[in-house]
């Protein structure tokens, strides 16, 4: 028999019965549509998360004080109570490594900014001039705070929106506005532009930025610092610099050959990673549930094939009797599946694409829809059609013909 | 007239369990083409084996069986099928037309499994074969748009479409009122008188055998008496001669 007569046998068996074809579709359909639009999600909040950390510069090198040693007693001390950086580790690596583009020292402090009589919880970030360029961040009126600045320790600042709201009324320009961390005051000499909520729902604007020597002296009365932050030429080297700043830093600090790193250096690159891995794990475990939808999907199949060939019995055993062979019949029962299977794998990806689309603009999440879903989720449903329909058609081709056509 | 079909000493027997049952203890006769034979029996005669085993969907467990000139013992299961696709028209007493699909489709059926017969000559060969039965004009009519002798005439164009040597035809008019049985076989008399066809009619009703040219009747697997009939009854007139009041 002729593939093609073959397909019309089994596309006019289907249309005899086209309801329970529909609902037999439908735990295929939404097996399918739930995996595309399940993958879509978890791609698109994974793209997301990536953009973040490009958005805060991709090319970031954050450089923190690490000691694995315990402090006497036994104790083991939290990256910020280690003081290992030094503004002098700042300077070395600033002359010795060639990869870097821009670097600037870190010390922060939280508690409450006071204008007049409103008062914000926030944090207070000491830095550089640079820092701006690292972090991408960006001023939207005034100026940045100069080297002299720093090297006179003036208490300048910037401050980013949310900080401007909660502390001015409405229209108030806050440049050259005085306001107070803590009990020290503060001149705003910049505002930054506003770059809104992160993927992890920080407020990216909920920030002062002011000179690192100002609050190491006036608030922290410190002479370690916190981090360091540097910039990567391009994001390509950034996995050399990284290499170089360890060398330079292990020299500063006259580690010996073999002896721990008393710091941790990371890359953007290293942090994507770690986010995305929570990120891709929440995909893996929905689109697995997904799945079994889909399997379930063609157990259902599976289901009224059974049914179907029982019923069909007399029809069976009349094809047979005028010339159908057993592998006719196999086939005829073979193809109904698998076009049962397709064309709800068909409809399946539309409603799933339907159903991303539906997600980003109703939910507002990030969905991406790739085309490796699309096509892996249309193969598993072709061979679930075929895994599932051929036991049934199996059983269809060894019916003898003199009893199926008794059959009542 | 050549040997249709030739059975020497056919012998068919079951396993029941530990028992073995002969359903035909040894059966031999032979049609020729053009002949119209009317096999009889009582229930347990061995009729519905003979009926197997003719129409090539059984296999008798000795014996020769040769339809038109081919032995069939010597045929595997596919070659059976193929067998019957090109050589046999079944009609059977429930019709079995598939529900839900049209008069013509039914009859295009068995050209769908002959490679080789295109979309636009299996229509032409159905639609013909719709005209022999005379319901042309209702060849999109699903089987249940049809009456029961209207259904068994589409399953007899059916059995006509792919030029079969032979018409088997299995308690045909079991189902269909008197009235209705007798222009069923006024159409078998037709093909077989104006056509040529060769039919064996397997019944257990004697005016359906006296329609017939000859009669083969079983009993208890034998072979009882073969009657060739001089005085074939036409099935018109017999039509003709029903009261009027049959008529509804």
């Amino acid at each position: 028999m002729s593939f093609i007569n073959l397909f019309r046998i089994a596309l006019k068996a289907l249309k005899r019965n086209k309801l329970r074809a529909f609902l037999t579709m439908l735990g295929i359909i939404i097996g399918v549509a739930a995996v595309i639009t399940m993958m879509s999600i978890g791609e698109g909040s994974k793209q997301s998360i990536q953009n973040t950390f490009s958005s805060m510069g991709s090319n970031m090198i954050t450089i923190m004080p690490y000691n694995n040693m315990p402090m006497p007693g036994g104790v083991r001390l939290g990256a910020s109570s280690v003081q290992t950086l030094t503004l002098d580790d700042v300077d070395k690596i600033r002359e010795q490594v060639k990869d870097i583009s821009a670097i600037s020292p870190g010390v922060s402090s939280s508690g409450q900014a006071i204008k007049g009589s409103k008062n914000w919880p926030t944090s207070l970030q000491g830095v550089s001039p640079e820092y701006l360029g690292i972090r991408k961040l960006s001023i939207q009126e005034g100026s940045n705070f100069t080297d002299e600045q720093i090297r006179s320790s003036q208490k300048v600042c910037l401050v980013g929106k949310t900080v401007v709201d909660n502390l001015f009324n409405e229209g108030e320009n806050p440049i050259g506005q005085i306001i107070r961390f803590g009990k020290i005051p503060f001149e705003i000499i910049g505002v930054l532009s506003p770059k809104g909520q992160n993927t992890f729902g920080q407020d990216q604007d909920d920030i002062i930025i002011a000179p690192y020597s100002s609050v190491m002296k006036r608030i922290l009365a410190t002479t370690y610092i916190q981090n360091i932050y540097a910039s990567a030429t391009t994001e390509a080297v950034s996995d050399k610099a990284t290499d170089e700043i360890i060398a330079v830093l292990r020299a500063n600090h006259r580690l010996r050959e073999g002896a721990e790193n008393d710091f941790d250096v990371r890359t953007q690159a290293d942090l994507i990673n770690t986010m995305s891995s929570t990120s891709s794990m929440m995909t893996s475990l929905l689109t697995a549930v997904a799945g079994i939808s889909l399997v379930i999907g063609g157990i259902g199949i599976m289901n009224i094939m059974y049914v179907s060939v029982t019923e069909r019995t007399r029809e069976i055993g009349l094809r047979m009797s005028i010339g159908a062979r057993g592998k006719d019949i196999l086939w005829q029962f073979l193809t109904e599946a698998i076009l049962i299977s397709i064309t709800g794998g068909l409809i399946g990806v539309v409603l799933g694409i339907s159903a991303s689309l539906a997600v980003s603009y109703l939910l507002h999440w990030p969905t991406i829809i790739s085309e490796s879903s699309i096509i892996i989720s249309f193969i598993v449903c072709a061979f679930t059609g075929v895994f599932f329909g051929y036991y049934p058609a199996l059983k269809a081709a060894a019916l003898d013909p003199i009893e199926a056509l008794r059959y009542e | 007239m050549s040997d249709i079909l030739k059975i020497h000493d056919l012998r068919r027997e079951f396993k029941v369990g530990s028992q073995i049952v002969k359903a035909l203890k040894g059966v031999s006769f032979s049609v020729e083409s053009g002949e119209f034979l009317t096999i009889m029996g009582s229930s347990g005669s061995g009729k519905s084996t003979m009926l197997n085993i003719l129409g090539c969907l059984d296999k008798a467990t000795s014996g020769d069986y040769f339809l038109d000139g081919v032995n069939v013992r010597s045929l595997d299961k596919d070659a059976l099928a193929q067998l019957r696709n090109r050589k046999i028209g079944f009609v059977f007493q429930a019709y079995n037309l598939l529900p839900r699909t049209s008069a013509l489709e039914n009859v295009e059926l068995p050209l769908m499994y002959q490679s080789g017969v295109g979309h636009r000559e299996r229509r032409e060969r159905a639609m013909h074969a719709l005209e022999l039965v005379k319901l042309a004009d209702r060849f999109d009519h699903t089987p249940n748009q049809l009456s029961g002798g209207q259904q068994q005439r589409v399953a007899i164009a059916r059995a006509l479409v792919n030029e079969p040597v032979m018409i088997l035809a299995d308690e045909a008019t079991g189902n269909l009122d008197t009235r209705t049985s007798y222009e069923i076989m006024s159409l078998m008399q037709e093909l077989n008188q104006e056509k040529g066809k060769t039919i064996v009619f397997v019944t257990h009703e004697p005016d359906i055998a006296s329609f017939s040219s000859r009669t083969v009747m079983l009993r208890d697997g034998l072979l009882q008496r073969d009657t060739r009939n001089t005085d074939i009854k036409s099935a018109k007139e017999a039509l003709a001669a029903l009261p009027v009041t049959d008529d509804y």
